[in-house]
């Protein structure tokens, strides 16, 4: 395997469109930030506030998403990966440096007392209100940070061990005994992983991070639907580094057969999407009770009709119809156009998910969206270029790699 | 249906297999078919199959399973018996979706599996000419059709050249035919042969 190129270098070209993107993203941020986060109107408060806060959110839980993916794999002995996990890997390692931004808006949000966000921060109302007195176990200002901080350090943490953990096998040749005892170890510290996800992204973070700002409304659909937004925008992701990689002559064991298996990923889950989406719809449709239908009201016949449908349309259609035939899960051009447009579908996902909810009169997409999306795109694209080229891109002793070389769908 | 002549090469690994199926079809012989234990992985691709239209064929089946589902509910809640139920208009879109992809999905496993069988001939009642008994145990067993042209002798020897355990000359019926396997008659034991 001499011949392969296994070292990333991080070409010029990328480093300028990075610090481009993250310029142009940090005029807009800045710009907001002094015309709207600090002035003296709420409203233009929680536009900024908001627009901040499902963004860092939104590449948090998507770049999370890799660390999922290897998880599960890892757990399913799935052997495919081996030949770009260091892609996914590179993306986890975006979690504490997004994980940080998000900690930061978060604690902002609550320690400045923003009850215009989240409006349980507000003691009096809630001593007034009999819903939010029996939420307030949950919804308080302590848990909310002491459950944030451990959630993000433990994602950055477990990840890390995970990440550590396949080093190993860049180093030398294994035996039978050892190679038994590192796959062992791997599915140990990802299924440690895997849990911690399922009771944060699973269940409590989407509940607390976003489905708290309708304090009175819930569902326990969200947080599943939460998940799969990011999940498939995280594959998509993976999807479009893999072949940027493989666009610039690297990853030469990698091919159409893993491409097949990622686009699977992307069809399977827009579906997933979808069902979760009509299934938090329709019941709440059918019961047509004012409790519930309040979140939907100004989605489906007020202001975010347009976006609401788009995003059907966006994030199941285009799917379902673009990446049904094998020919398409197998076609280079094709998956880049996919994976950008559910990556913008998803990221269309959290607007309405956040900003939907914070202002309900009208809807205000425009330079601060896409300013601040740019910034932490210029971030991403920085800094997981770094971290691919810090490690070979092959981890040329895994036990599986075999398995993945000669992988046929 | 037809009668033809065939000659069986049987194989007991998928590593002499592979080369042997390459060299067969180089040399010009036509592959009537290779039956083995287990799906082989890559093995169309090396016959030279065509990618199988089952898919679209499923595709077409959840279509059908669509649209028939969508246009009666409509035409039964609005035109034929409209019912007010909870309030809701009568062209209620969301209640449907259920019960539109059970149907689309109805369609398309039953439509799929009913043309699978019949695209590999399997139903109850009819029977089939098996080449080789042990292709469902431990053998690959490949099957040439044979011209008028193509010497049988010939043919054997270069099969077991290829790595054949075993080769033997048949003349069998291709398709299939109202049948039982537990009984043995030949109804088309005075068929004439037909060669390409």
């Amino acid at each position: 395997m001499a011949s392969l190129r296994t070292q990333f270098e991080v070409p010029g070209k990328m480093k300028t469109w990075s610090y481009a993107l993250m310029g142009a993203g940090l005029v807009a941020l800045l710009y907001g930030m002094f015309t709207k986060g600090f002035s003296a109107d709420e409203h233009e408060q929680v536009h900024f506030w908001g627009t901040l806060m499902y963004n860092s959110i939104f590449w948090t839980l998507i770049c999370n998403a890799s660390m999922f993916f290897i998880s599960v794999t890892t757990l399913a002995h799935a052997g495919f990966t081996q030949t770009f996990r260091r892609i996914p890997e590179a993306i986890s390692t975006m979690v504490p440096i997004f994980g940080t931004i998000t900690f930061a808006v978060l604690m902002y949000i609550i320690l400045g007392h923003k009850h215009h966000i989240y409006h349980w921060l507000d003691a009096e109302a809630v001593a007034a209100d009999p819903i939010l007195k029996g939420k307030a176990g949950f919804l308080n200002p302590t848990f909310f940070v002491i459950w944030t901080t451990l959630t993000i350090a433990l994602w950055s943490f477990l990840g890390w061990r995970i990440r550590k953990l396949n080093e190993e096998a860049d180093q030398a040749p294994m035996d039978q005994t050892l190679a038994a005892s590192f796959i062992k170890r791997g599915t140990v510290r990802t299924a440690m992983f895997t849990v911690w996800f399922g009771l944060t992204v699973g269940s409590t973070i989407p509940w607390l991070w976003m489905m708290s700002i309708d304090a009175h409304w819930y569902s326990t659909m969200y947080s599943w639907y939460t998940f799969v937004s990011s999940f498939v925008a995280g594959i998509s992701l993976i999807a479009l580094w893999l072949i940027y990689l493989k666009n610039k002559g690297y990853l030469e064991l990698t091919g159409q057969e893993h491409l097949h298996d990622i686009g699977k990923f992307m069809f399977a889950f827009s579906i997933f999407w979808t069902y979760l989406w009509f299934s938090q719809y329709m019941l709440i449709w059918y019961a047509n009770i004012p409790e519930e239908t309040v979140y939907f009201k100004h989605r489906v016949q007020g202001p975010y009709k347009g976006i609401f449908f788009f995003n059907l349309i966006v994030n199941f259609l285009c799917p379902l119809l673009i990446l049904m035939k094998r020919a398409a899960k197998r076609n280079y051009t094709l998956v880049t156009f996919m994976a950008v447009l559910i990556i913008f579908g998803h990221w269309i996902d959290f607007y309405q998910m956040v900003m939907g909810s914070l202002m309900k009169e009208h809807v205000e997409l425009g330079w601060l969206d896409f300013g601040i999306l740019a910034f932490f795109v210029g971030i991403m694209i920085l800094f997981v270029g770094k971290a691919l080229s810090k490690k070979p891109l092959i981890a040329k002793y895994h036990p599986y790699l075999k398995e993945s070389i000669i992988h046929q769908v | 249906m037809a009668k033809k002549k065939f000659v069986v090469g049987c194989f007991d690994d998928e590593a002499v297999l592979f080369p042997a199926v390459k060299k067969v079809r180089t040399a010009g012989y036509k592959i009537h078919d290779v039956y083995t234990p287990f799906a082989v992985h890559g093995l169309d691709h090396a016959m030279g199959l065509r990618e199988t239209s089952l898919h679209t064929a499923g595709f077409i089946y959840g279509i059908t399973g669509t649209t028939t589902a969508l246009s009666c509910i409509s035409w039964i809640f609005t035109r034929d018996w409209p019912l007010n139920i909870g309030g809701k208009p009568h062209f209620a879109l969301p209640a449907w979706v259920p019960i539109t992809f059970e149907l689309t999905v109805l369609f398309a496993a039953v439509g799929m599996v009913l043309t699978f069988c019949y695209l590999c001939q399997l139903a109850p009642f009819v029977k089939k000419h098996h080449f080789h008994p042990r292709a469902t145990d431990d053998y690959f067993v490949m099957v040439i059709e044979c011209t008028d042209k193509t010497n049988i002798e010939d043919l054997k020897a270069f099969l077991t050249n290829q790595g054949a355990l075993e080769t033997n000359f048949q003349v069998a019926e291709e398709g299939w035919w109202l049948g039982r396997y537990d009984k043995d008659e030949m109804p088309f034991e005075n068929a004439d042969i037909v060669v390409a």
